[in-house]
């Protein structure tokens, strides 16, 4: 039998990748997560119809990376421009895709009011505990003790502060529609973190409210690891204080989008009355 | 769209009014601001009206956020506009450096108060120098227009949409308190209708799956591509230079004297050019309309133009900003004086007479 004819291809770049070859260090899981994003736009058809907004650090050049329209932000001001652009397009789907330094330190306020407002759009959020592309300094969600270049000592919560768990506070607020936290060490964390992912686009399609998605992620090079190492100091460290999880659900709440939830919720305080 | 704000129309406006609906009637359906004293009823203005013509209004958490909603929104193809005072454009700086560089068209409103800091809120024109020369790291310009009545604070706006598209480089109207909050009788021109707006093959619409991704950008880490993409900037920087500078001469024609001022500044120096002329003085009264682009050439028009000015003087609403580019200019060809009030304080007609009157004298001398 002729192999050209029984051949069929089983797995492929999705189309929501171009085939610029990633930018990223070995045992990186960037290249994961944004396979990932466009496999869940592939799938639901969306990636036409998508303007992604990529931060300031290692993903900074992701706009090479993602086969649809893309705009590059200030640091830390990806929801801000994700925003305007939503609001310019609100039949398009629109992602941020950030680092814990840019949306949780110099963005944090633009995160935390973009979530308020509902924003329809979905956040990736990845999470490594440190600066990767400025060379592994410590950042809002470094663990207490860890090394890095700015807390060579360890970081040290009583001169530091503590790591904020950012999809914990932000599971606070009326505006979120899903608010999660997924892991890629394994292959079936990963398949998780695909449905989690498709599940937050699926929201945004249906005008549900704001969502965040939070990807424990590794960097082998700043954390002074080898690869498998990496994997492990997530499972040691990362997620037991970042444990994966659903934080906010308003579907699973019973709602259909987060304004319904919040009426409710006014109502169980007894605001309305 | 309504039917009212489609037609010209004779109204009494605040200046800060009359630069929303002229952003309105300029096709612009995207605002976001930040509140600060004395440009705030921009943004009432724009919550009260955006709704009714299907346009996007939205109160940010910040100055910060603003101008990154407008750089989104911009980049997304609409015609966008971001109103502010002094501090608050200070915060917008990161911003539009990103929007120079991405070279994304916005309006940017300064409706200036004194400072620096927190300063005051009283009338000035002390940003100057922010505007022309440093809006944000890096090499770039913004196009400012300065206007001096609340009419130019409609017709500019108007002005500072097309100009800004056209040339894909973020425009300022540096207004002052002064004009933000004071009353005019105006016309409306009639609005723009979407068909009357430039096109924007460029913007991120979506692919639609049929062409191949647009990208909002500043970042260029090659040395060499960065310079490039810096050098053909500028080559669009000489074509600003070359067709869009603008001032207006009042009694110039004959006059020994010019006073070179802008904004509302150059209403009071108006008022005190006549009272020269009264006074037997031959006085004028040079008025950048365009910031950056510098209107050097009007200033080089009366060097040449038979040798009757024998000096300027610049009055502005600061301790000194706007006459280094008229001593630039100048080149030490004549004497460039500046008399100057700051911290909010708008100088009288007196006070400029005084300054006229007394270097008039002076030049008579040194003739």
């Amino acid at each position: 039998m002729n192999p050209s004819t029984t051949s069929r291809v089983i797995f492929q770049r999705p189309r929501g990748l171009t085939d610029a070859p990633f930018s990223y260090c070995p045992g990186c899981t960037h290249g994961i997560v944004h396979r990932l994003v466009a496999e869940s736009l592939d799938e639901l058809g969306l990636t036409d119809t998508t303007i992604g907004v990529v931060p300031v650090g290692c993903s900074v050049t992701a706009y090479n990376f993602f086969n649809c329209d893309m705009a590059q932000a200030a640091h830390g001001r990806a929801p801000a421009v994700a925003t305007g652009i939503k609001r310019v397009h609100p039949h398009a789907t629109v992602f941020s895709y950030q680092g814990d330094g840019d949306l949780a330190a110099i963005g944090t306020a633009e995160t935390v009011h973009a979530a308020a407002r509902g924003e329809r759009i979905t956040v990736i959020f990845i999470n490594n505990a440190i600066y990767g592309m400025t060379g592994g300094q410590m950042a809002p969600t470094s663990l207490p003790e860890q090394i890095t270049q700015t807390s060579p000592y360890g970081r040290d919560p009583q001169t530091a502060g503590y790591p904020l768990r950012v999809t914990e506070m932000l599971s606070t607020l009326d505006g979120v529609a899903l608010a999660q936290r997924v892991s890629v060490d394994t292959p079936r964390n990963i398949r998780a973190a695909k449905r989690a992912i498709k599940r937050a686009f699926e929201y945004q399609r249906d005008d549900r409210g704001y969502t965040l998605t939070e990807v424990l992620s590794t960097c082998p090079t700043n954390w002074g690891l080898n690869p498998t190492e990496a994997i492990a100091w997530l499972q040691e460290n990362l997620a037991p204080y970042y444990p994966p999880g659903v934080y906010r659900d308003i579907v699973a709440d019973g709602f259909q989008n987060v304004a319904e939830a919040a009426a409710a919720k006014r109502e169980r305080l007894g605001e309305t009355k | 769209m309504t039917e009212t704000l489609r037609r010209p129309e004779k109204v009494l406006m605040k200046g800060n009014e009359a630069l929303a609906e002229a952003a309105l009637r300029a096709g612009c359906r995207c605002f976001f601001g930040y509140p600060i004293t004395p440009q705030t009823e921009v943004a009432a203005y724009m919550a009260k009206r955006m709704p009714k013509v299907g346009g996007v209004y939205l109160q940010a958490e910040s100055e910060i956020a603003a101008i990154n909603m407008i750089y989104g929104a911009s980049a997304a193809g609409a015609r966008v506009l971001t109103s502010s005072s002094s501090p608050g454009i200070s915060l917008k700086s990161e911003g539009i450096s990103y929007l120079a560089g991405a070279d994304l068209p916005a309006v940017i409103i300064n409706v200036q108060r004194g400072g620096p800091g927190l300063g005051g809120i009283q009338p000035s024109q002390a940003d100057y120098w922010q505007a022309t020369r440093a809006m944000g790291h890096g090499d770039f310009q913004v196009i400012v227009f300065a206007p001096s009545t609340v009419q130019e604070m409609c017709d500019l706006v108007r002005d500072a949409f097309e100009v800004s598209d056209k040339y894909r480089v973020p425009t300022m109207i540096l207004a002052d308190g002064l004009l933000g909050q004071m009353m005019e009788p105006i016309v409306l021109p009639e609005a723009l209708d979407e068909d009357d707006l430039p096109e924007k093959p460029w913007a991120l619409t979506g692919t639609g799956g049929v062409r191949a991704p647009h990208v909002a950008n500043s970042l260029c880490l090659v040395a060499e591509d960065l310079e490039r993409i810096n050098r053909a900037r500028f080559a669009r920087y000489e074509d600003i230079k070359r067709d869009e500078a603008r001032a207006e001469q009042y009694r110039c024609d004959d006059a020994e004297l010019v006073v070179v001022a802008f904004g509302a500044c150059a209403r009071v120096v108006k008022s005190a050019v006549d009272a020269a002329r009264e006074a037997g003085i031959a006085a004028g009264l040079l008025r950048p309309v365009t910031l950056w682009p510098w209107p050097g050439a009007a200033i080089e028009g009366l060097l040449d133009g038979g040798g009757v000015v024998r000096r300027f003087l610049t009055v502005e609403m600061s301790m000194g900003q706007m006459v280094d580019d008229v001593r630039l200019t100048v080149n030490g060809r004549l004497p460039v004086d500046f008399f100057g009030r700051s911290g909010g304080i708008v100088p009288t007609p007196a006070e400029v007479l005084e300054q006229i009157e007394e270097l008039a004298v002076t030049g008579g001398d040194a003739a």
